[in-house]
């Protein structure tokens, strides 16, 4: 679907504690934060500093795979202000490889062929402002 | 009964800051609270209720609950100003010796100092902690999320839009009888199916109605129940249960509900099993929030809701599992977006055998009621009830 038209994006909300993840996504880059208090070692979702698992703040980022499969997804058939126009579009959870589940956009695909269990990946976005946010599309064997 | 002696402070702890431009308020939260438990030589992972005012990020003290990774089974955002934490420190002290919780977090935090310095004003917040992913993917409201875990639970047990159906078709039953239903009609599974699609899988029909109004309970002592003009009429509490599930660090299961943990935990108290329950209202802002519901509070296996509610399982008087006889959140009444309060009502009708005699269970003497608040898709809260004849 190479004609089509990028769903709406606007600017993330940036705070002190997700700016890191935000300005990556800026370059092209999806990152994670995991624990690194010992014999913990969980990957976190969403961004935070604290570790949900074990209560450590010593967490840190690092580069994820941008890889996933497609745990649910919705098709929207009635949406609203600038979405309106993109229907049918598709809103989904994503199993990254790392284990946190995301919600996110896939894109590039007719909302047709949307699967629970497909292969996706990580496509950033334009969202304004010199900012960018992540989508998925279907993976490129 | 009072509190006296049933309960004890065991950690304190005083954020050592006074401008800090460089935290989140929820990293301000979890700051004090990681501080208190560590005073007490506890950990989160210890904590089984939650107390915090209406000034904390998010959606009650649900995403701070989720922020912090807590598993309760008691949650209380009562808020009375600068009051609220001493309240909270009665209320907890009330819940623990009625044996809801055993260890109680109260947080408080906010940054006021940084109000007009180009952050965020207000109170110092930044919005929901989860805000900044979650919000952009073009859902708006209920019934996308809840589309999301309808999905979830089809490709994992096989369950149909008919199966989903058949629970509107049983409330517009009841809701035929209802005067003041805002739908009054009976519809077919396949009217269901042929109503417009929201939100695939879901719908117009799988999703509950919207109205105004609003309803409300009093709940008194014993003593005052006993001088009441009519006592016969009083219903008896017998048990309660309360979770909050969220998105678990990531790991969201979008097949379960809040239910599998605030149900046993009712049932527990009330000292009856899921045979015992004559009627049950379940909180039904959309036919999967009912399906998931009657799996999680045990009416039968988890993934076969789609089966149990075939063959007019939920109609009453005499299915297997009567259910929403005024119509519920479906074809009634979903006040204020807001469907646990009718959820109340209706048991309570029933259990006072004053539902409409065509819905009426015979003999009624014990109701469940449930309801879920927030999304299925993300955090909720769940909350279950179990009442009885004064007798029961």
């Amino acid at each position: 679907m190479a004609d089509e038209k990028q769903l709406p994006a606007y600017p993330p909300n940036v705070t002190v504690e997700n700016e890191e993840f935000w300005k990556a996504a800026a370059d092209g880059r999806f990152l994670l934060k995991r624990c690194d208090a010992d014999g913990c070692g969980t990957v976190i979702w969403y961004p935070r500093s604290l570790c949900p698992e074990c209560g450590s703040f010593d967490t840190s980022w690092f580069e994820a795979s941008g890889k996933g499969t497609i745990y649910t997804y919705t098709i929207v058939h009635k949406g609203q202000g600038p979405w309106a126009e993109h229907v049918p579009y598709v809103t989904a959870y994503v199993e990254l490889e790392e284990g946190p589940r995301v919600m996110t956009n896939i894109v590039g695909v007719d909302p047709a062929d949307v699967a629970v269990g497909m292969a996706v990946e990580v496509v950033f976005q334009d969202a304004g402002d010199g900012a960018a946010i992540y989508r998925f599309r279907p993976a490129i064997p | 009964m009072s509190i006296r002696g049933k309960a004890y402070i065991a950690g304190i702890y005083e954020h050592p800051r006074r401008d800090i431009p460089d935290r989140t308020l929820s990293q301000i939260h979890a700051e004090v609270a990681v501080g208190a438990l560590a005073d007490a030589g506890l950990t989160l992972a210890d904590v089984d209720a939650y107390f915090c005012d209406a000034t904390v990020p998010g959606f009650g003290g649900m995403s701070m609950a989720e922020y912090l990774g807590l598993k309760l089974s008691y949650i209380d955002s009562t808020e009375t100003g600068g009051s609220s934490y001493l309240a909270h420190v009665g209320h907890a002290a009330a819940a623990i010796a009625a044996g809801k919780c055993s260890v109680a977090l109260v947080t408080l935090a906010g940054k006021p100092r940084q109000r007009g310095r180009g952050g965020p004003g207000g109170m110092g917040g930044e919005g929901p902690p989860e805000g900044s992913f979650e919000g952009m993917w073009g859902l708006f409201g209920a019934p996308y999320n809840y589309a999301l875990a309808a999905r979830r639970h089809m490709y994992e047990f096989g369950t149909t839009s008919e199966q989903l159906a058949e629970i509107k078709v049983a409330a517009s039953i009841h809701a035929q009888h209802n005067p003041h239903a805002f739908l009054q009609n009976v519809v077919t599974v396949e009217e269901v199916l042929a109503s417009p699609m929201i939100s695939d899988p879901l719908h117009r029909l799988d999703c509950c109605v919207i109205t105004d109004g609003g309803g409300a309970v009093v709940v008194v002592s014993p003593e005052i129940a006993r001088e009441l003009d009519r006592p016969e009429r009083a219903i008896k509490i017998l048990g309660h249960g309360e979770s909050v599930k969220h998105t678990n660090n990531g790991r969201v299961d979008l097949t379960y509900t809040g239910a599998r943990w605030s149900g046993p935990r009712a049932f527990e108290e009330a000292g009856v099993t899921q045979a015992d329950i004559d009627y049950a209202s379940i909180y039904d802002s959309f036919t999967i929030t009912v399906l998931e519901t009657i799996e999680d509070l045990g009416f039968c296996e988890k993934g076969e809701g789609g089966r149990f509610v075939l063959d007019g399982a939920l109609v009453a008087p005499h299915g297997k599992l009567p259910f929403n006889t005024d119509g519920g959140g479906l074809c009634n009444n979903h006040p204020a977006n807001r469907g646990g309060m009718t959820k109340i009502l209706e048991a309570v009708r029933q259990l006072r055998h004053e539902a409409h005699p065509a819905v009426q269970v015979p003999d009624c003497s014990i109701a469940l009621a449930h309801g879920t608040g927030g999304s299925l898709s993300t955090r909720m809260g769940s909350a279950t009830l179990i009442l009885g004849q004064g007798d029961a």
